[in-house]
């Protein structure tokens, strides 16, 4: 399993086992995580599911595909460190991930 | 005229029709062939511009796997085969129109009334409304309701309203682009905001975007709107933050374009029992609380119940044998297989 820290916009935070193949969002999903709505089911469709990835981890995340650059206009807020999480796979260098959830997915 | 002439006045304004589906999403369509199969009339409303529901406006072109013996199907494609399958049946599509209103009549039928005015009489009512009606997003920014309708529009409904106006327009898609170069001429300015240098619009619209900057006829700003400021509904200000800091722009109109989601809308004030925006159902008619008003696919819930486009299409054909009796009453029903009933493949025009 790999550990998924997801910090909501009060601070509270929770770590989540995630199943590596699964995506972030669907690990996120399985443990209802409050702010992850995932509106599409994953389709890259909604930009419901956005996140921030802290700092130190966006070298092991990677950056958004076109199409997910293209889905995140229809985020509120988005910054450099912007994901969305549906379109994160889970993998064992990702142990220790540290995502924020924003304050309002819209 | 009197009361009574009036009334019937409006009687024949109305649409009579033996079934009105609300929703022209997959299961939607799908309920039209079963309906037709059975000598049901319908009429189909949905507030997206186009059939196909989320297939057509979340996901054209991603690939569907599950809807059996098509091994792969994209969402597009499975909306213009039902298309094809249903038109037999001359359903009537009214697209663009959210359904406000339903309400029993003292015969037992329903009057529905859309945005648009449209009124239907109908016997039988199908909600086939998936997750909601798709309604422009709502940027999550302190108190932007206030100025929903008088400053902040998701939409143009008349373009003189905009005339000597200082504009924003917030967005990188063609609906903010368009705006844009229609709006131009008449605003008194316009400012185009979005997050990054790039437009997903067409590539012509980006190019007479971009001259209109390079003549300085618009302003185009990277960043994003972190504040409004004004009062009464009527907007003053906004706070632009950009890499280059927080900047205060004067605008009285201000459109945002971030896409559509889902919400439930008027449905919740219809007099039906919910449970978490869902509407439960039972699994022998998927007739809902109210007799005459049934609901199926991704809307309804009952125990076991799965979101998928093939559970949908199961609920429709039972709950076309339940809306034939309704329509139908003194009908005796006998079940027919396409694959052998001439009366069937008459319906279709295959015989």
């Amino acid at each position: 399993m790999v550990k998924i820290t997801f910090i909501q916009p009060d601070g509270t935070s929770q770590v989540v086992n995630a199943e590596e193949g699964l995506t972030v969002m669907e690990s996120a999903k399985m443990a209802d995580v409050p702010g992850i709505d995932a509106e599409c089911g994953g389709a890259c469709a909604c930009a419901t599911c956005h996140v921030y990835v802290d700092a130190a981890w966006r070298d092991k995340t990677g950056s958004p595909s076109d199409m997910e650059e293209d889905m995140l206009d229809f985020a509120f807020d988005v910054r450099e460190e912007s994901r969305l999480c549906c379109q994160i796979k889970v993998t064992p260098e990702l142990d220790g991930l540290v995502l924020r959830v924003p304050a309002k997915q819209f | 005229m009197t009361a009574q002439d009036a009334a019937a006045a409006e009687a024949t304004e109305c649409i009579e029709t033996d079934v009105v589906i609300i929703g022209a999403g997959p299961v939607g369509l799908f309920a039209v062939f079963e309906l037709g199969l059975l000598d049901l009339k319908a009429h189909v409303i949905d507030i997206l511009g186009k059939p196909g529901g989320q297939c057509s406006e979340l996901y054209p072109e991603k690939p569907i796997y599950d809807v059996p013996a098509l091994p792969v199907v994209t969402g597009q494609e499975l909306t213009d085969r039902l298309m094809e399958q249903i038109r037999p049946f001359n359903a009537q599509f009214h697209f663009g129109e959210r359904v406000d209103g339903l309400a029993r009549q003292p015969d037992g039928r329903f009057l529905l009334t859309t945005d648009a005015g449209t009124r239907f009489l109908t016997k039988v009512v199908v909600i086939a409304a998936g997750g909601g009606s798709f309604t422009p997003k709502r940027p999550p920014l302190e108190g932007i309701e206030a100025y929903e309708g008088t400053s902040v529009f998701y939409a143009v409904r008349r373009m003189e309203a905009f005339r000597g106006k200082n504009v924003l327009i917030v967005g990188g898609g063609d609906s903010a682009l368009d705006w844009t170069l229609n709006l131009q001429p008449i605003a008194k300015s316009l400012t185009l905001l979005h997050r990054r240098d790039e437009f997903r619009g067409a590539p012509h619209s980006v190019e007479q975007m971009r001259a209109l900057v390079a003549a300085e006829k618009i302003r185009l700003m990277i960043g994003q709107v972190t504040a409004l400021h004004g009062g009464d509904g009527v907007l003053e200000a906004v706070t632009v933050k950009t890499k280059a800091g927080e900047e205060r722009l004067p605008v009285e109109i201000m459109m945002p374009f971030f896409g559509l989601t889902m919400k439930l809308g008027p449905v919740a004030g219809w007099g039906l029992n919910l449970a978490e925006n869902l509407i439960p159902v039972d699994t022998e008619k998927f007739e809902t609380n109210e007799p005459g008003i049934f609901a199926i696919g991704d809307i309804n819930s009952y125990p076991g119940k799965l979101k998928l486009i093939l559970s949908g299409f199961h609920e429709a054909a039972l709950m076309a044998q339940a809306a034939q009796k309704i329509v139908y009453p003194d009908k005796k029903v006998m079940f027919q297989y396409t694959t052998s009933s001439s009366s069937l493949q008459k319906k279709l025009g295959v015989k």
